[in-house]
């Protein structure tokens, strides 16, 4: 493409139907407790 | 719904819905404040016209392709068809807990949450092995087919009542066979008690560990004080190098908070990572407003400026090999979460639950002496599953504010407890922190597509 780049692969849409094994961390358990920091969390399915 | 935005010399697109991330052109910029879906095979004339007193009619209308193109794609315009998925929000299973091993603290931060270790409740208790053992039972039993446990250790100061915290890792490790489950530990420590017993215990035990410090040392010791008034700065940082060395510098951050009182914390980042540091946290204090050394509305401009300055520190680090995370700017733009987990939040009090030493349960650890808030008691065996599922229910498609909000999908509605404690209930927004987060993903983002594009110039070299 000429005009747009992008960057990711990634499409969230596909990660909602086969989602929410509960695997991953808890978020507030990694280093905030005062905020919360979904996205930077991994999955580990 | 996209969002964009303008920053470091880039302009940056951001398709909520599919998480895709574009770098464009100015004319794209543009072209994208005039058109939508649905789209027709041709850009439409009234945009052409509009459009043609900066660009050329045909580049308009190549661009004009290339967005139809990626909106086929589903990844620029893409729909908002999560809210169905939002009825899986219900009913899980506990597999994390923020044990208060200790309600009592060695410093007297003056911006502590916990009111420097007590929570508010004027009495300062240690947890006993008893009350302890029945918090992972309870976590065992209610964990259901959840296979990793996530325990932390958290206070006050948890180093203070360490025989407790031995003996709780040795029996949780004693039933992970049985219940076919494996415990995480992590620990949250000020770094006064540590030595090379307690560092190879943590190093051998804990999946992760926080060691909390703020930066330069002026700035931690105006308040991170002992008991007597003196700073805590000199007597720490050893401790942590030594700590994160004998753990190879993996699974552990240095975190700290910043205030009014250093609004250049970008300075106080730098100086962990010139310390020895690569896993950084340095968050912003959650106060009150009243309080001097809070954060407010008025602060934003030059949070944001800081930030922006951090991320290029970040970059320019990057380039001469210098590598570092920042905590809040970490970002998997290809394998983060699932659009599942981003509904649901940090899961505090359905996932994630809190235990006092009286054995009180809270939906987490901030929520902890709001007696509304108490869930239950394990010496009772209460458990107020109402609240969990109120809880439960608390996503980005119940919170009326984070539904409309294009960061919806990275902050994942914030913080309950913040919600609550600043803007009255946890379906509402704290708008201050919404604008920091904003901001810090807005530079997280920018950090992705600074380097992505790197990559692309060097390949057409």
């Amino acid at each position: 493409m000429k005009h747009i780049l992008t960057i990711n692969k990634a499409n969230l849409k596909k990660t909602a139907a086969k989602g929410g094994c509960g695997k991953c961390q808890a978020s507030c358990q990694s280093a905030c407790k005062t905020s919360c920091t979904v996205a930077n969390q991994k999955c580990e399915k | 719904m996209i969002h964009k935005y303008k920053l470091n010399g880039l302009n940056i697109v951001l398709d909520v819905h599919s998480g895709g991330v574009h770098l464009v052109d100015e004319l794209t910029y543009d072209i994208l404040d005039n058109v939508e879906p649905p789209f027709a095979d041709e850009c439409p004339e009234k945009v052409v016209e509009k459009l043609s007193r900066f660009y050329a009619p045909e580049d308009i209308n190549s661009c004009y392709k290339e967005v139809v193109e990626l909106y086929n794609d589903g990844i620029l315009f893409s729909e908002d068809d999560y809210e169905r998925f939002a009825k899986y929000s219900v009913a899980a299973p506990v597999k994390a807990m923020c044990l208060l091993v200790e309600q009592d603290c060695n410093l007297r931060c003056e911006y502590c949450f916990a009111s420097t270790g007590d929570y508010g409740l004027g009495k300062r208790m240690h947890m006993d092995f008893e009350t302890g053992k029945k918090a992972m039972d309870f976590l065992l039993e209610n964990s259901g087919d959840r296979e990793n446990l996530e325990l932390d250790f958290f206070g006050g100061e948890p180093l203070m009542n360490w025989d407790v915290v031995k003996q709780l890792v040795e029996y949780g490790r004693s039933k992970e066979a049985e219940y076919g489950k494996r415990f995480r530990f992590t620990i949250t420590t000020n770094g006064m008690l540590l030595d090379e017993e307690k560092m190879d215990f943590i190093n051998k035990e804990m999946s992760n560990v926080v060691m909390s410090v703020d930066g330069r040392k002026c700035v931690n010791d105006r308040v991170r004080k002992r008991v007597d008034g003196t700073g805590c700065y000199d007597r720490i940082m050893d401790k942590y190098k030594q700590l994160a060395e004998k753990r190879n510098y993996e699974n552990y951050y240095v975190r700290g908070t910043f205030t009014k009182y250093n609004l250049d914390f970008a300075e106080d980042v730098v100086h962990l990572y010139n310390e020895g540091f690569d896993q950084i946290s340095v968050e912003p204090v959650v106060a009150e407003p009243t309080m001097g050394y809070a954060l407010t509305e008025r602060d934003l401009p030059a949070i944001f400026s800081e930030y922006e300055k951090l991320a290029n520190i970040i970059l320019e680090h990057d380039k001469q090999g210098k590598h570092f995370n920042f905590f809040h700017f970490m970002l998997d733009l290809d394998q983060g979460p699932c659009a599942i987990k981003r509904l649901r939040g940090c899961g505090s009090g359905n996932e994630y639950v809190a235990i006092t030493p009286e054995g009180d349960i809270y939906p987490c650890h901030q929520f902890v002496g709001y007696d509304e808030y108490k869930m239950g008691n394990l010496n009772d065996g209460s458990f107020n599953m109402e609240m969990k599922n109120d809880f439960a229910k608390a996503h980005i498609y119940t919170k009326e504010e984070c539904k409309k909000c294009w960061a919806k999908f990275y902050c994942s509605g914030g913080c309950n407890a913040n919600n609550f404690i600043y803007a009255g209930n946890i379906l509402n927004s704290y708008k201050l922190a919404c604008e920091m987060q904003k901001k810090r993903l807005e530079c997280a983002i920018m950090i992705k597509a600074a380097k992505a594009l790197e990559e692309v110039e060097k390949n057409a070299e």
